[in-house]
């Protein structure tokens, strides 16, 4: 018990070196970020100057070690642009982001596991095939061709809700739908499957098989056993809660997380790049990690079974 | 007499077999100090129940795995390591046949292609001869060109051993193990397949390992038998003595146990205890907890496989020598 | 008879037109006519994508000139439409066809020499898995710039963790037992045990997996390019046609529409076609 949750926390901290090292190399791979904050035309002087403020003369691997450091003391350097250190930047971004990110989780939630479930249980089902139909549309249709039509239809041909901005909760309304409407489908599908293959599993039909009221059969066996998978997914998704609106805070022009990224990557502002990258990085492997310690609780085996079992 | 072929000396593999991912490791002998030769163009039969080590013998004697310690040396050289080029050129003569034809072949190859892939593999002749060969190969296993078009999925199991044995065939190997080469098969099949190999072996002088749990196909091939226990061989003598008068009290039970014309079943000796287990080898002679023979020494000391007659070795603390012999 | 003839005739059964269900055969005929555009786009192309019509200016669909309309510099949206498709197919298949071989090389890799190299290959892969591909791609883009080799060359890198853990699990056991073992013995290179046994024999399940990473990376691509992050003007793609035309929504929804239809046709044949293969080749695959 003890080892499988300190073989899981190994790893979780191995994916944030893993993580750390990859935005170290792609950030000095990318070429001079002297060069490329000053252009081409600046004076060698002023350039020079920019080089040892940010330490760039330093040789790769002090600089890669000076990195780490700086990121284990929580100093993620200062936005490039503006000069503002970028953790807070990026810090005063999430309470936007989670004001779409967390209603929107819970309506998935709401929405796409009751659905998956219930079409389960309905097999073939006229239900069961709209959820299903729509479960594929949800992965089809990109989220922001689905904000666009959103945005067609309630804010341009109908008027009712504003097509953009941060102004009112009236605004949240489209983001959180776009976000919504394709994870609930994702999660509809995925509880589907899982329950359909819990339910063909044989101590399923023999617990009815003994004369186990079906609703119990349901409720006492198969939800059990088909939460395992589910919960995986949605720790994912509980990851992706700073970061997992890029596309639709862009098309809303919602000032969360996401915008931010898009903005910095357009402008090439490394350190709030990275810093977001770490961000990311640290939820991703924080909900793994719960998910893990959850599985634990929820699975016995798996804490006796191999680490890939 | 010429040099053996085969020399096989004391070998041991040992796995580290976990039960689970936090189970503690535990060793498992699988072959513990086996010694064996096998001359040129003779059969050694391997006799013993699964997990008495005889598969992992045989796929250590054909190179496919290093033992532990000990060694093989082939036509008088030691064994290349496995994976080297010397090692790939050295399977041209030497040749597995497997338990499960359907297993050993690729299903979306026909079959033709696949017995010509030894002489591709090889550089063996250039591409007409080996068309010719793979024509002659089919023939001497029984099968018509027509055979060699399918895929393995479209012959019976019986087509499908000699498809294998064919592709074994095919660089012309000195030596081959068969690995329970006919248990997959029907019994009306099995015959059939080993009368084949019999035939092919005194046509081509071919040297044999033939693994098998079954003692009636063993005898209708080998000339010598070795008889293995949790790894180690307890009896090993020629194949007719051996079946006629069995020493070991473990070989005996399988001869009783294997039936034969002309023996009342009343004498059958039937095996008490658990089964063997490769993880949790007994102390002392490993066959004790299941010898009706056994004595206080064998609980603690392990026997030695020793010579009792002029052909016949058997590692029995109750069988040395004559005079056991004529106590019995 | 065994199944694996069983399945052999199935899938020549299945492969005979009759039984191919319409949702299915839709689907095919709209890939063949994407596949077709993407070839000869220039070709059938009745404008040049860049081609200006000041006069004709946000020109409704419809009309004799331009079938699809024009866009607020009076380009032909259809001519863009064609050159998008083009583009946005070739990232998807290159980055697609990169993630495979990538996937399936480590794979291969991880089960011929097990001990570190698996684990590595594994690392990387439970890694890949848990990061959000987006996050780790904007990261990238926005510091080595953007070029169609790279965009591709970093599409290539979604999904390989798929084919890996595929390609490997598989190799594994036909290493184990089967007939792969059986080749080595015959005293194969492992080149050949790879390219010419395992590869044929598990391509039907690659190539169910690949229809599930195609549409995604078309997903991907088209979400960067709508960002302004993906393809660079004055090239197009889908996403970046959609991106474009967003700006003229209210006016001229048509910009817009006729690129986000194609992303969604488009993902959904790929889906259904999958859906089906993977129904009739490989009924294991989750």
């Amino acid at each position: 018990m003890g080892r499988y949750f300190a073989i899981r926390i190994g790893r979780a901290a191995l994916t944030i070196v893993l993580v750390v090292t990859f935005a170290f190399v792609v950030l000095r791979l990318s070429g001079d970020p002297a060069l490329m904050i000053l252009g081409p035309e600046a004076p060698p002087e002023v350039l020079a100057a920019f080089r040892k403020a940010w330490g760039l003369d330093d040789p790769i691997w002090f600089q890669y070690l000076d990195y780490f450091g700086a990121i284990a003391k929580g100093e993620l350097g200062r936005s490039m642009r503006d000069g503002r250190p970028a953790i807070e930047l990026v810090l005063e971004r999430i309470p936007a982001t989670l004001a779409l990110t967390l209603p929107a989780f819970a309506f998935k939630v709401a929405l796409g596991i009751p659905a998956g479930i219930y079409a389960a249980l309905h097999r073939g089902s006229g239900i069961d095939r709209a959820v299903m139909t729509t479960a594929v549309a949800g992965f089809t249709v990109p989220s922001f061709v689905l904000a666009l039509v959103l945005v067609l239809v309630f804010a341009v041909q109908l008027g009712w809700l504003p097509s953009g901005g941060q102004d009112s909760w009236r605004h949240a309304i489209l983001p959180i739908a776009t976000l919504s409407l394709g994870g609930a489908a994702v999660l509809a599908r995925f509880t589907r499957s899982a329950m359909l293959e819990v339910l063909g599993q044989p101590y399923i039909r023999t617990a009815s098989a003994k004369g186990v009221p079906w609703r119990k059969v349901v409720t006492s066996h198969a939800l059990p056993n088909a939460a395992i998978p589910t919960i995986t997914i949605l720790g994912f998704m509980v990851g992706t809660l700073i970061a997992g609106a890029v596309v639709v805070e862009s098309v809303f022009a919602w000032p969360g997380v996401g915008r931010l990224l898009v903005v910095a990557v357009a402008n090439r502002d490394l350190a709030v790049v990275q810093c977001i990258l770490l961000l990311v990085a640290m939820t991703m492997v924080t909900s793994n990690l719960i998910v893990d310690f959850l599985y634990g609780f929820l699975d016995p085996r798996l804490r006796t079974k191999g680490a890939h079992a | 007499m010429s040099a053996p072929l085969v020399e096989v000396s004391a070998i041991s593999r040992t796995y580290s077999m976990r039960s689970g991912m936090f189970g503690r490791a535990a060793a498992v002998h699988a072959v513990d100090g086996v010694s064996l030769t096998i001359a040129r163009g003779q059969t050694l039969g391997l006799v013993g129940e699964s997990g008495s080590g005889k598969s992992t013998t045989g796929r250590i004697v054909l190179g496919l795995e290093p033992p532990d310690s000990g060694e093989v040396r082939f036509d008088g050289k030691p064994m290349a390591a496995p994976g080297t080029a010397a090692w790939r050129a050295q399977r041209a003569r030497m040749q597995m046949i497997f338990q499960d034809p359907l297993g050993a072949l690729d299903r979306r190859l026909p079959v033709a292609t696949q017995i010509r892939e030894p002489l591709d593999i090889h550089g063996v002749g250039t591409p007409s001869m080996r068309e010719d060969r793979v024509r002659e190969l089919l023939r001497a296993v029984e099968l018509t060109p027509a055979h060699g078009a399918r895929y393995p999925g479209a012959l019976s199991g019986g087509q499908r051993q000699r498809i294998v044995l064919a592709r074994a065939l095919a660089t012309k190997p000195d030596f081959l193990v068969c690995d329970e080469p006919v248990s997959a098969l029907d019994v009306s099949i099995q015959a059939q397949v080993v009368n084949l190999l019999a035939d092919l072996q005194a046509q081509l002088g071919l040297t044999l390992l033939f693994i098998s749990h079954d003692l009636r196909v063993v005898r209708q091939i080998s000339n010598v038998v070795a008889v293995m226990y949790l790894g180690r061989i307890v009896e090993i003598g020629s194949a007719d003595d051996l079946f006629a008068r069995p020493e070991h009290p473990y070989t005996q039970a399988l001869v009783s146990a294997s039936p034969a014309p002309g023996r009342r079943s009343a004498s059958r000796i039937v095996l008490s205890g658990d089964p063997p287990n490769p993880a949790a080898r007994p102390q002392g002679c490993a066959f004790h907890p299941r010898c009706p023979r056994a004595i206080a020494r064998c609980a603690s000391e392990v026997p030695a496989l020793e010579a009792v007659a002029s052909d016949r070795q058997v590692a029995c603390h109750l069988v040395s020598g004559a005079a056991t012999r004529d106590a019995a | 008879m065994t199944d694996a003839t069983l399945k052999d005739n199935l899938i020549r059964r299945r492969i005979s037109l009759p039984a191919i269900p319409v949702s299915v055969a839709l689907a095919i005929s709209w890939i063949v006519a994407m596949l077709l555009i993407a070839a000869f786009a220039e070709k059938i192309a009745p404008y040049g994508f860049t081609q200006l019509d000041l006069r004709n200016r946000l020109a409704a669909p419809g009309n004799a000139a331009h079938w699809l309309g024009t866009d607020e510099l009076g380009r032909d949206v259809l001519s863009r439409l064609l050159v998008s498709i083009r583009i946005s197919l070739l990232i998807a298949f290159g980055a697609t066809a990169i993630s495979a071989i990538v996937g399936t090389t480590l794979g291969f890799l991880a089960a011929h020499f097990r001990g570190v190299v698996e684990q590595l290959v594994l690392m990387l892969s439970d890694f890949q898995a848990s990061m959000p591909f987006l996050i780790m791609e904007l990261a990238v883009l926005a510091f080595f710039g953007n070029s169609l080799p790279l965009l591709i060359g970093l599409m290539g890198l979604f999904g390989w963790e798929r084919y890996a853990r595929i390609a490997r699990g598989l190799a594994i056991s036909a290493n184990a037992q089967g007939y792969a073992a059986a080749v080595r013995q015959l005293g194969a290179r492992p080149s050949r045990i790879y390219l010419r046994h395992i590869l044929p024999n598990i391509a039907s399940t690659l190539i169910v997996s690949t229809t599930l990473v195609f549409p995604e990376v078309i997903l991907m691509e088209s979400g960067l390019s709508f960002l302004g992050l993906g393809v660079q003007p004055p090239m197009t793609s889908l996403g970046n046609m959609v991106g474009y035309g967003r700006e003229y929504l209210t006016r001229a929804p048509w910009i817009m529409l006729a690129p986000a239809t194609t992303i969604v046709v488009t993902t959904l044949a790929v889906s259904v076609i999958g859906d089906w293969l993977r129904d009739r080749l490989d009924p294991t695959l989750q």
